[in-house]
């Protein structure tokens, strides 16, 4: 059985939708504060937005925030995607659609073109572009002199994010001191900073996967095709199942089947593992959700398998 | 000592779902220090209402066995040292209700980490570690930091303290033990002023009356710590006081042709009272008279707006208002007119007066030590302001809140401060009104945030 609830909890699913329409509602006036301090108390901010779930749900609660251009309003900053260029289609084809609809500035920087300018080198040409993202995004924020950075994090991914502050100082360098986080209190949020600092601002830091699963569902947000049940060519390695694309071809020896998967997260295809699933909309993905007993990072992602420490690591170099 | 028997006469309804609609996520934080099981407490919440994934609870074997601590600190220096060194959230579900643990570190050189936990917090649960204590004297002395954390809790007004007993597993005599610990945390409590929701004996490590009950265990036929925590409240908002709202952003219209009312929507959450169509309100700091016209609840929806949550406000004409600002509940005119008043009209009595002097409590979280003569910035509602220390009154002894002498505050003191703002704020006590009798001090060199006030 699973691990994050009983069969009871499972066969009487409705009960959750009672237990959690108030905390909703709740989670979402947490996230609509903070977008408009945001909004009010920064110079230059921006909304990273890859047209995964997360960014999707963010903009949801931007659009009440604020209003859309149609009504008088609109997100009174731009949206920002670093591009590894290894970005499933599907997900970007997303972002440029919501984006258009909602009138929202655009903004894309590419790992790519750091690749060029020499600012970023791989260790080998296979390498994931994940982690070098980190150096695009400051190359991005000296550009455009952005002072905040919202983002879709959410502390229930890692433990530590789970440590993080919404309001998270960053150094001239971009990096994360753990140590000497100011502390948090009331809603009292300190944005002061000395020039070429910058805030991350994590706007859903207390949603949790289940949480977000809920919210689509209940205000029926869409998302990229890939976060529902669809078929794929994929080869299992010990339960992480690989899609088989153009960058992550089959090795040899790998055995390629075709399976029903859906994606819980996405981010560069080279790190990104779908898992094994029927479910074609939020409300049978919210029961698949609370029956899971691997979290989100484990069942999907490769890179934060190296050590127990490597998103702590990646956070302290300038990485969300 | 409140009681343990209306909790556990409402204990897991049997139809619980759908009664608690109302209740939103507890926000709670556990407190203790080093070595009384903390993390193992949390651990055994966690993995023992099956909030814990199978990959995260792989991560925590050592040596064949589960170390329940190490599900909770997450920075690689706290694993190192084996300590918690900043507040981690954590985030659990039952049947009934969603949980958020701000986990807190211990050690008093982290106190300032633990007022940042409570000031957003509706509970706390003060682990007492009863292998430390002295159980066979009915007379035992509570441990420095079990007075210490739960005064800090009560300074910060967290609305519930719950005592969870640990390591009763370890003693002898665990009925008698219960006994005597309970005696003296009731006797300390009531001393100090405290309200406590519940006393419940626990064994963290073996997972006794944390969320699976072992029945009539120490004596004690309560509700599990978990049971307890399903029930309490949410800290309630300063609804029943006159209007007061922190304007956050200024939304201009550009589309409305309707110039009847103010063509822009105040942004922000309501500080105290409510508000509604019709509340005549005043401008601070302009002083400008209005009526709100319309009110929208977070996600712009028309609705009337009580304390504690987002709203816009627009006011039936347009009036100087920026970010900053705050609308607050019109004067209300003096039953008689003041000694110095000639005229025939009484005079107007603010709902809010605004003052430049403050009497504060501090808990002062800075490397760099409070002196008096320095100037910081005062964030206040969405305000800020200069704020100069005019003098340290006193400090308070961390483990009694007793008044000590002091001229100055180092880091995670707390102590009287009297304060003097470059501009005036409509100030309230913190024992009133949470918003408005809150404020931080940031240095204005290097922009620390180095102090959390509480209004006297």
């Amino acid at each position: 059985m699973n691990a994050r609830t009983d069969a009871a909890l499972l066969q009487n699913n409705h009960m959750s939708y009672h237990l959690n329409n108030s905390h909703l509602d709740a989670l979402e006036e947490e996230t609509i504060f903070i977008l408009r301090e945001v909004a009010a108390a920064f110079e230059r901010p921006a909304l990273l937005f890859s047209g995964g779930k997360d960014s999707l749900v963010m903009l949801k609660c931007a659009e009440k925030a604020f209003g859309t251009k149609a009504s008088g309003g609109g997100i009174p900053y731009p949206l920002l995607m670093i591009d590894t260029g290894h970005n499933f289609p599907e997900v970007t084809d997303f972002r440029d659609f919501r984006a258009q609809e909602l009138g929202a500035e655009l903004i894309v920087r590419s790992v790519e073109d750091s690749m060029a300018r020499g600012t970023v080198r791989l260790a080998h040409p296979g390498e994931s572009r994940n982690v070098h993202q980190s150096v695009t995004l400051l190359e991005a924020i000296e550009e455009f002199r952005f002072d905040a950075l919202i983002g879709g994090a959410r502390r229930d991914e890692e433990k530590a994010r789970a440590k993080e502050r919404i309001f998270s100082h960053r150094d001239s360098f971009g990096q994360w001191q753990p140590k000497a986080q100011r502390p948090e209190l009331w809603t009292l949020f300190n944005t002061r900073l000395q020039p070429g600092e910058h805030f991350r601002v994590f706007p859903i830091s207390n949603w949790t996967e289940l949480d977000v699963w809920q919210y689509i569902d209940r205000e029926q947000i869409g998302l990229p095709s890939i976060y529902y049940t669809h078929k794929r060519q994929v080869v299992d390695k010990k339960g992480l199942l690989m899609p088989v694309t153009e960058l992550t071809p089959p090795r040899e020896g790998d055995v390629v089947e075709t399976r029903d998967v859906r994606f819980r997260t996405v981010g560069d295809i080279t790190c990104t593992a779908p898992v094994e699933s029927t479910a074609a909309t939020p409300a049978e993905i919210v029961i698949e959700t609370l029956a899971a007993d691997v979290s989100e990072r484990g069942a999907t992602r490769m890179d934060d398998k190296t050590s127990d420490a490597s998103m702590e690591k990646r956070k302290k170099d300038g990485y969300f | 000592m409140t009681t343990n028997n209306s909790i556990a006469a409402s204990a897991y309804p049997s139809s619980a779902i759908g009664q608690n609609d109302h209740i939103s996520a507890l926000k709670f934080i556990t407190c203790g220090s080093v070595d009384d099981g903390k993390s193992t407490l949390i651990g055994r919440l966690l993995v023992d209402s099956k909030a814990v994934l199978q990959d995260h609870l792989a991560g925590v074997q050592r040596g064949g066995e589960t170390d329940l601590a190490l599900l909770t600190d997450g920075l690689s220096a706290e694993r190192e040292q084996g300590i918690t060194i900043d507040v981690a959230y954590r985030y659990f579900a039952t049947e009934t209700r969603k949980f958020i643990i701000g986990d807190a570190p211990g050690h008093e050189q982290y106190t300032r980490n633990m007022v940042t936990a409570a000031s957003s917090a509706d509970a706390a649960v003060v682990l007492v570690d009863a292998t430390k204590l002295d159980w066979k004297n009915p007379e035992l002395a509570l441990l420095p930091q079990t007075r210490r954390h739960s005064l800090l809790a009560h300074l910060l007004r967290v609305h519930s303290l719950v005592f969870a007993v640990n390591k009763l597993d370890a003693v002898q005599d665990p009925v008698l033990a219960f006994k005597h610990i309970q005696g003296a945390l009731a006797a300390f409590a009531q001393a100090a002023g405290i309200a406590v929701r519940a006393t419940v004996p626990v064994s963290a490590l073996k997972g006794w009356n944390v969320v699976n009950a072992h029945a009539g265990w120490c004596g004690y036929d309560g509700p599990t710590l978990l049971q307890v925590l399903e029930e309490l409240p949410n800290t309630p908002a300063d609804t029943a006081l006159a209007p007061a709202f922190p304007v956050q952003w200024v939304e201009k219209f550009s589309s409305s042709s309707d110039t009847s009312q103010g063509r822009r929507i105040f942004w922000g959450r309501v500080a105290a009272g409510s508000f509604a169509p019709g509340t005549a309100v005043q401008i601070f700091p302009s002083g400008q008279l209005a009526t709100v016209a319309q009110v929208l609840d977070h996600a712009r929806r028309p609705k009337d707006v009580p304390a504690g949550t987002s709203a816009g406000i627009i006011l039936d004409r347009e009036v100087d208002v920026s970010r900053g600002d705050w609308i607050l509940a019109a004067p209300t005119a003096a039953a008689t007119p003041a000694e110095d008043d000639f005229g025939d009209t009484p005079a107007a009595v603010p709902a809010w007066p605004a003052s430049r002097e403050l009497r504060t409590t501090v808990a002062w979280m800075d490397d760099e030590p409070l002196v008096a003569g320095r100037v910081y910035w005062a964030l206040h509602g969405h305000r800020w302001v200069k704020a100069k220390v005019k003098a340290v009154v006193h400090k308070l002894n961390i483990n009694t809140l007793a008044e000590e002498s002091a001229t100055q505050l180092d880091p995670n003191a707390i102590g009287h401060v009297q304060l003097v703002l470059q501009e005036a704020i409509p100030a309230a006590a913190f024992s009133k009104a949470r918003v408005l009798g809150s404020l931080i001090l940031v240095d204005t060199a290097s922009h620390k945030t180095a102090g959390a006030v509480l209004i006297n």
